[in-house]
């Protein structure tokens, strides 16, 4: 039973269309690796699943909730799945505390005294609790993205999308986000993540998507897809010929 | 002959100008609250809403005060809806406000990165969540400087009324000039009176706008 079922998936922006039916299905504690020249559609495929974008053909469903383009269905479907972004986007007038803390009041309306202890412990989990009061902008790259998992963390979604969220960091900074992102693999956390970092894949995922051209080239273990691609545009990708 | 002195001139056209400074104070609040609605509708993802919040702040804002003064005065009458001066002075100063501050808003809205639209919907907020938790709050901070430099423009805009019969600052001058026959010294005082309202406003607007882009966002 998949955790994140995507069936024929079709997405246009305007004449050009960039998801030409994309089918995967994810299933619960697995983590995904989506690769692919930029246009390939990777990060638009990623933004159709908590619906960033809407689709025009197919169907999405997260655990039992569909995709659909009215609030309702939306607000069910991201209570689900959590997105991190390249560009972080903490929200710059609120604490790294009351960044992880204001999706569970507001939302779920949980006591503010249940979500600080939460926010607690997601940014313990992250490694800085000690910034619990610190702005975003008093932040590193890296120390803002992690911010960003925790408080993508305290909604206790089922799977998390994250898109390119190493690739604004500078490279020293890379490290730290991606050792959070490994140990929550770890733990068993559902992982979508279109990323540039090959090793990390590599090491990390259990399975390897390259996109290309709107549609799903080739998929399998890393091992396989890294050693062993099948066509003349993965091994083109990944400077093989 | 009657003879006036200075101090009766401008003790009287003070008198006056507390009336100035009530329909500023009120056609500013009254706009803001009428303002927020416009706006809440200029950007909801309502197509029909965002054409009519479109069509009321172009309406408002391609057309005189002065017309909209006597559309709401002559044109009320009409319907059968006796207006006072005091009445028509404030609806439509109103209108004309929340026109012009839903525009103000909305630019400042606008200029919130759509990364905070696309966190705070990630974060399954609604659109009423968003506004009110995520970008109003950082919209606020760069709306403040042009609000306050319009609220000179409400000020002045109550000149108007005059027109309509309203007592205020400008109305008063012309009935003093008319008993003192001394247009220059009564108006002159006037235009002081109204320098004195305004040029606080827009200084600090002035010294807002240089504090908050100086300042941290949040301290």
């Amino acid at each position: 039973m998949s955790l994140i079922t995507i069936t024929e998936v079709r997405k246009s922006f305007g004449q050009n269309e960039v998801l030409k039916g994309i089918n995967l299905d994810v299933a619960a504690g697995e983590v995904i690796a989506i690769i692919g020249k930029s246009g390939s559609g990777k990060s638009t495929l990623l933004r159709c699943i908590n619906g960033l974008e809407t689709i025009n053909d197919g169907s999405i469903t997260v655990a039992g909730a569909q995709l659909a383009p009215d609030e309702v269905h939306l607000r069910a479907l991201r209570l689900k799945v959590g997105m991190i972004f390249q560009g972080f986007n903490l929200f710059p007038h609120l604490t790294a505390g009351r960044n992880v803390m204001l999706s569970p009041m507001v939302v779920k309306k949980v006591s503010q005294k249940e979500a600080e202890a939460e926010a607690r412990v997601r940014l313990e989990q992250v490694g800085l609790a000690h910034k619990f009061d610190a702005y975003p902008d008093e932040l590193s790259g890296g120390q803002q993205q992690r911010v960003a998992i925790a408080r993508a963390l305290a909604m206790k979604p089922l799977a998390l999308l994250c898109d390119e969220i190493t690739s604004a960091l500078d490279p020293e900074l890379v490290n730290e986000v991606l050792a959070v992102v490994k140990k929550l693999a770890e733990e068993g956390m559902t992982l979508l993540m279109v990323t540039h970092e090959m090793r990390f894949a590599r090491e990390v995922c259990d399975r390897v998507v390259f996109m290309h051209q709107g549609r799903v080239h080739e998929i399998g273990p890393p091992e396989e897809v890294f050693a062993n691609p099948q066509t003349a545009e993965l091994r083109q990708f990944l400077g093989q010929s | 002959m009657t003879q006036f002195s200075t101090w009766d001139i401008v003790s009287n056209l003070l008198l006056a100008a507390r009336w100035t400074v009530l329909l500023s104070i009120l056609a500013f609040i009254g706009g803001g609250a009428v303002g927020l609605v416009v706006l809440y509708c200029r950007i909801a993802r309502k197509p029909w809403l965002q054409r009519a919040a479109n069509l009321y702040i172009e309406l408002f804002q391609g057309t005189p005060l002065l017309m909209q003064l006597f559309l709401i005065f002559f044109g009320l009458p009409l319907m059968g809806l006796d207006v006072s001066p005091w009445a028509a002075a404030f609806v439509s100063l109103t209108l004309w406000t929340s026109a012009f501050l839903a525009e103000i808003w909305r630019g400042c809205v606008e200029s919130i990165p759509k990364g905070q639209w696309e966190a705070s919907s990630s974060l399954a907020m609604s659109f009423f969540e968003q506004l009110r938790y995520v970008v109003l709050p950082q919209a606020l901070r760069i709306a403040v400087p042009p609000t306050v430099g319009f609220s000179v423009q409400v000020v002045k805009g109550t000149a108007l009324t005059s027109i309509i019969g309203f007592v205020e600052l400008s109305k008063a001058a012309t009935i003093i000039t008319n008993a003192t026959f001394e247009p220059f010294t009564v108006y002159g005082f006037a235009a002081l009176i109204y320098f004195v309202l305004c040029w606080p406003l827009s200084k600090s607007s002035q010294l807002l706008e240089r504090k908050l882009n100086v300042a941290h966002h949040h301290h």
